[in-house]
């Protein structure tokens, strides 16, 4: 059987999560690399039309895995949707977005398949016919290509960002779709999960702020934070955080940019004191414009920063705040 | 309530790393700190004991540094620990080290397993799902709240953009637990003392080797990152650095 590539997308309350486009666009590079075909699955119940979507982009097939018991979500019902699904499929390699749904079941599926996941990549390099993915290692101070030494299916999860949706190649015609009705038994699945809620009322809607002014755990105690907060008045922007700030209660929930907060794309992200954990960065990468400002050189922000600047922030932010006032006049 | 919480040690946040010679793994003279997450789930583990009673036993695998991670746990008021000593437990991937503590607690009968959501240094987020898999039981991820039921446990699991959903499961079950589910406390000196005749149980490698198999992913290299954004940084004394950037926020960015 010849190797093949299957990116499995993800959908919640009958949308197609839009991540699942940077999985197809990561999917298309690689089939570009190998020469391996790219097909893509999608898991629920009543998916129909979320195939007929995907199938718009360039793809040999889609395939709608249905039953009843895939919604709600639960990772029993996932896992054994897809063993049964790619025990006969027979994929040589399985993509996912490094989603928090994917995250609660690819370890399970790959150890009930026995095999492994390379999760949250960055990247991949295809060397001599060898496959190797680009993980970020030590919360992104280091990198790692990583590779498998099994036969397959081999399973890679791409972090938000990675690559870009809008890069996904349309096809010149509908991919043909097949449904394939999964049967999970009564038994299997053993979570009862409750509709999916938004905790506490949004005072802040961050994703609509121009300038954001966000503060890591460099500002030391929550009585600091006072001064990003004249930084962000006087540059007309708004106070975020990054999460330990958020768990200290030193700013609500709703300030939070993070993979579990906010994702902003901000004209201008000021980061103080942030140091610049994965999870931080995926919630702001796609800033136009990042200033950090860090005494550690070392700071992982410093990766993705367009300005740098090394040095203490209680420094810096006073005579920074005056020059912004001044020139605002 | 019997809890197992696996802990892994880790690299201090700030330590400065160094590839080693081969390239494919760190040099090991750094500082080691306990995983941060892991951390939350043992103090969420000690406070589940406060309120239902029970017993805390606390594991990790790893060489003889590792042990440091269990004498903190069990200074923080863990009852037991297990440590499965070897250099080997470095380099091993998710699947094997599950593998290596369901061999370690295969007598044992704990009604719950948290790990922490992920580790500082690899960041796989997937031993504690593994496990669950391997131990039959059902499991939830990243969780920031537990509550026992009549038939089980409800927990609280946090999704992206500020969502979260509640769950209920039977147990026993395993748990990955996210930072900020509760606030850390410090080891007291009588916790120190008490902790030197607290049992901690050295498990070698040679006990779990036969459940173990070879790695099925393997690290190429390790390398420092190619930087692919183009960084202006800017010097000089604090007013010095106030005035560039406000020039820059003004003529490059066009933000005032």
């Amino acid at each position: 059987m010849p190797d093949t590539i299957l990116a499995v997308v993800e959908q919640r309350e009958g949308k197609l999560n839009r991540v699942s486009l940077e999985t197809i666009a990561a999917g298309q590079a690689i089939a570009a690399a190998t020469g391996w075909p790219l097909e893509a699955a999608i898991v629920g119940a009543g998916v129909a039309a979320i195939a007929s979507e995907v199938a718009a982009k360039k793809l040999a097939k889609v395939y709608a895995l249905e039953s009843p018991r895939l919604e709600p979500y639960t990772p029993d019902s996932f896992a054994s949707a897809l063993k049964q699904f790619l025990s006969s499929k027979q994929p040589k390699l399985v993509l996912m977005p490094h989603t928090y749904q994917v995250r609660d079941f690819i370890p399970k599926l790959v150890t009930a398949m026995g095999s492994t996941a390379i999760t949250d990549s960055i990247g991949f390099k295809h060397e001599g016919g060898k496959l190797l993915f680009t993980r970020q290692m030590f919360q992104g101070k280091l990198a790692a290509d990583v590779g498998f030494t099994g036969n397959g299916p081999w399973f890679a999860t791409f972090q938000n960002g990675a690559f870009r949706g809008d890069k996904s190649e349309d096809g010149s015609a509908a991919a043909p779709v097949e449904t394939v009705n999964v049967e999970i038994p009564e038994g299997v699945v053993r979570n009862k999960p409750e509709p999916i809620f938004k905790e506490a009322k949004q005072a802040v809607d961050l994703t609509q702020a121009e300038i954001i002014v966000s503060v890591g755990r460099g500002i030391k105690e929550q009585k600091n934070i006072e001064i990003a907060k004249q930084l962000a008045d006087a540059l007309g922007g708004e106070l975020a955080a990054s999460r330990p700030i958020c768990d200290s209660g030193w700013l609500p929930m709703d300030r939070q940019v993070g993979s579990s907060g906010q994702t902003v794309a901000p004209k201008l992200y000021l980061a103080l004191g942030i140091s610049g954990a994965i999870q931080h960065l995926v919630g702001m990468k796609g800033s136009k414009a990042i200033i950090a400002v860090n005494k550690d050189s070392e700071a992982p922000i410093f990766e993705i920063a367009d300005y740098a600047v090394v040095g203490n922030l209680f420094d810096i932010v006073p005579p920074l705040i005056e020059e912004v006032k001044k020139a605002k006049g | 309530m019997k809890i197992l919480v696996c802990m892994k040690q880790v690299p201090q946040k700030d330590a400065p790393l160094k590839v080693n010679d081969a390239g494919t793994w760190i040099r090991e003279d750094v500082q080691y700190e306990v995983n941060e997450p892991d951390a939350y789930a043992l103090e969420e583990a000690l406070r589940q004991r406060e309120k239902h009673k029970g017993e805390v036993v606390v594991v990790t695998s790893g060489p003889a540094r590792a042990q440091q991670v269990l004498r903190e746990a069990l200074a923080k008021g863990a009852d037991r620990a297990i440590h499965l000593e070897d250099d080997k437990f470095v380099g091993m991937d998710a699947f094997n080290t599950a593998k290596a503590i369901a061999a370690a607690i295969k007598d044992e009968k704990f009604d719950l397993i948290f790990t922490g959501l992920q580790s500082d240094d690899y960041g796989y987020a997937q031993t504690g799902v593994i496990l669950a898999e391997l131990l039959g039981w059902p499991h939830a991820t990243i969780i920031m709240q537990i509550e026992k039921t009549d038939v089980g446990i409800r927990v609280k699991r946090e999704l992206e953009a500020g969502y979260f959903q509640f769950v209920d499961m039977p147990t026993p079950a395993v748990l990955t637990i996210q930072s900020g589910i509760n606030k850390l406390r410090y080891a007291t000196l009588i916790g120190i003392k008490q902790a030197k005749n607290k049992p901690l149980r050295k498990v070698p490698l040679a006990e779990v080797q036969s459940a173990l198999g070879e790695n099925l992913q393997t690290i190429e290299r390790l390398y420092v990152p190619q930087k692919t954004k183009k960084t202006e940084t800017i010097e000089g004394p604090p007013a010095e650095v106030a005035k560039k950037l406000v020039d820059k926020l003004r003529n490059e960015l066009r933000v005032l």
